[in-house]
């Protein structure tokens, strides 16, 4: 499903990722792990081509990531749902706005998204603060809401990046629980964390440990 | 659609200052703008009314007689720019004066001889350029039959230097206020984009298209020049109905005239231009940002 062939990313003079090869399958649960600059993130962006390739190639689907046209772009992120550690939402919209955010732009009827924004508001137990603004919310609350408009587009693939870095122990649980939920209806999800130990005590699934931008190991199971 | 408004009705309401001051400066444009074309649109009805719409009499010389009429109306056509030809006979144009002058017409029986030229009427094609008349006037005075060529010269002379002045100023100040108006809503496209950096990259990460997130910026911009050129008309609408009626009077001495608000169809135009310059305002800002 996503296959990562001799990837490297260059920022300024400092390569980030060198020679990434990977190949993930449809419904893994993928944890990268390392410590802070190793690559997790870059690697994430790479896959939803918020960063471009530098050298290699990706395949998401067979869809070579490196010759995707900006007018395919679109299509192609509505593949993800993406978690953000800092959660970008939008401050001047609502819990409710900000997720049914993701179904405006892919066209859905207002309808379809009132029903399908509720079902997702009410499965993270964020119903009651559908009207909140972001920054009335905790920051557990408001990543509720992150992963709820990362799921409310039935993603194939989940990609999330420290997505409890900046939360409780009982936040990060309940994120990672609700993640988990989604992985046994068969999305694939990607989590970069430095948190090893949270997430052994959590996922059952691969983890790809980065550091200074190389794999040092893989496949190491919980 | 309904979404795009929403969040360019939201946008508005977000940063209302600056959106008034856009507004105003486009109403501001539009409303000098319109000055000029109430102005071109009355004077041109006065040159056309003291005109009669390019007419023109030919007066003809004693020696002419009706044979040489064929030879000479090829002649005075193939100077071009003749919309209309009529002859007048001497004797035509005494029944007229008669008629028109029946209080004298004692003393016009009393003539022995009809004192009155035979004539030519013409109606002159592009008479609202005054070079071309008095080009054309000055061939037709030159052939041999022709004894004076009458064509308001003292008065539309004067008239059209004034006029023509008035349109380059016009035509000056209409796009000088244009590319202000035109700058100042591609800046404020601009603010508005930058102070929703965050929101369009979000956008562009759930996988929302360009058009998705360039439409509000663009019902923005197309808002502000309607609202704008509405704003500017409804002034220009205010100061004429204040004023037209003591410019009427004050002319009413020397010709007979009432000043006109703009045509609708003139109405139309220009609020589809200061649309336009919203909109176009907005592409500008756009294609620089998203290049």
């Amino acid at each position: 499903m996503i296959r990562l062939f001799n990837v490297s990313k260059r920022f300024g003079g400092k390569l980030a990722l060198k020679n990434i090869s990977l190949d993930i399958e449809q419904g893994e649960f993928i944890f990268i792990s390392g410590p802070s600059g190793a690559g997790k993130s870059t690697l994430l962006k790479i896959l939803y081509l918020a960063e471009n390739i530098f050298e290699g190639q990706v395949l998401i689907d067979g869809m070579n990531l490196s010759r995707i046209s900006s007018s395919k772009l679109p299509v192609l992120r509505r593949r993800f749902g993406i978690v953000f550690q800092d959660f970008k939402l939008i401050p001047s919209r609502t819990a409710y706005e900000n997720i049914a955010l993701v179904l405006e732009a892919a066209g859905q009827k207002p309808g379809f998204i009132k029903k399908k924004v509720m079902q997702v508001l009410r499965s993270t137990g964020m119903e009651k603060k559908a009207n909140a603004l972001p920054l009335t919310l905790s920051g557990g609350e408001q990543q509720r809401v992150a992963v709820a408009r990362a799921v409310v587009g039935d993603p194939s693939i989940i990609l999330a990046d420290e997505p409890t870095g900046s939360l409780d122990s009982a936040s990060a649980r309940a994120i990672l629980d609700f993640l988990t939920e989604y992985h046994k209806k068969g999305v694939t999800i990607l989590i970069a964390s430095h948190d090893l130990h949270l997430m052994k005590n959590t996922i059952q699934g691969r983890i790809i440990e980065i550091n200074d931008g190389r794999i040092i190991q893989k496949d190491i199971l919980p | 659609m309904r979404h795009f408004l929403k969040r360019a009705l939201a946008d508005i309401r977000s940063n209302k200052i600056l959106n008034l001051i856009t507004i105003i400066t486009i109403s501001l444009s539009i409303l000098v703008v319109s000055v000029f074309l109430l102005f071109f649109e009355n004077a041109g009805r006065v040159i056309e009314s003291w005109n009669q719409g390019g007419r023109a009499m030919i007066y003809l010389k004693e020696e002419f007689n009706v044979d040489m009429l064929a030879q000479l109306k090829t002649k005075i056509n193939s100077l071009g720019d003749i919309d209309k030809m009529a002859y007048i006979s001497k004797t035509k144009a005494l029944d007229t004066l008669k008629k028109n002058t029946a209080f004298q017409t004692t003393f016009l029986k009393t003539l022995k001889d009809n004192p009155l030229p035979d004539a030519l009427e013409i109606k002159i094609k592009s008479y609202k350029n005054f070079k071309t008349v008095q080009t054309l006037a000055q061939n037709i005075k030159a052939i041999d039959i022709v004894d004076d060529i009458e064509y308001g010269q003292s008065w539309l002379g004067k008239f059209l230097k004034i006029f023509n002045l008035f349109k380059i100023t016009g035509y000056s100040m209409c796009g000088f206020f244009f590319l202000m108006a035109l700058f100042i809503t591609a800046n404020t496209v601009r603010l508005a984009f930058y102070s929703r950096r965050l929101e369009v990259e979000i956008m562009r990460l759930v996988g929302a298209t360009e058009t998705f997130i360039k439409a509000p910026f663009y019902i923005e911009g197309i808002m502000q020049g309607f609202f704008g050129g509405v704003l500017g008309l409804g002034a220009l609408l205010i100061t004429y109905l204040m004023v037209s009626s003591e410019i009427t009077q004050s002319l009413a001495s020397y010709v007979h005239f009432d000043i006109r608000f703009l045509s609708v169809k003139i109405i139309m135009f220009i609020i589809f231009s200061s649309t336009f310059l919203g909109w176009f305002g907005c592409y500008l800002s756009l294609k620089q940002i998203f290049k």
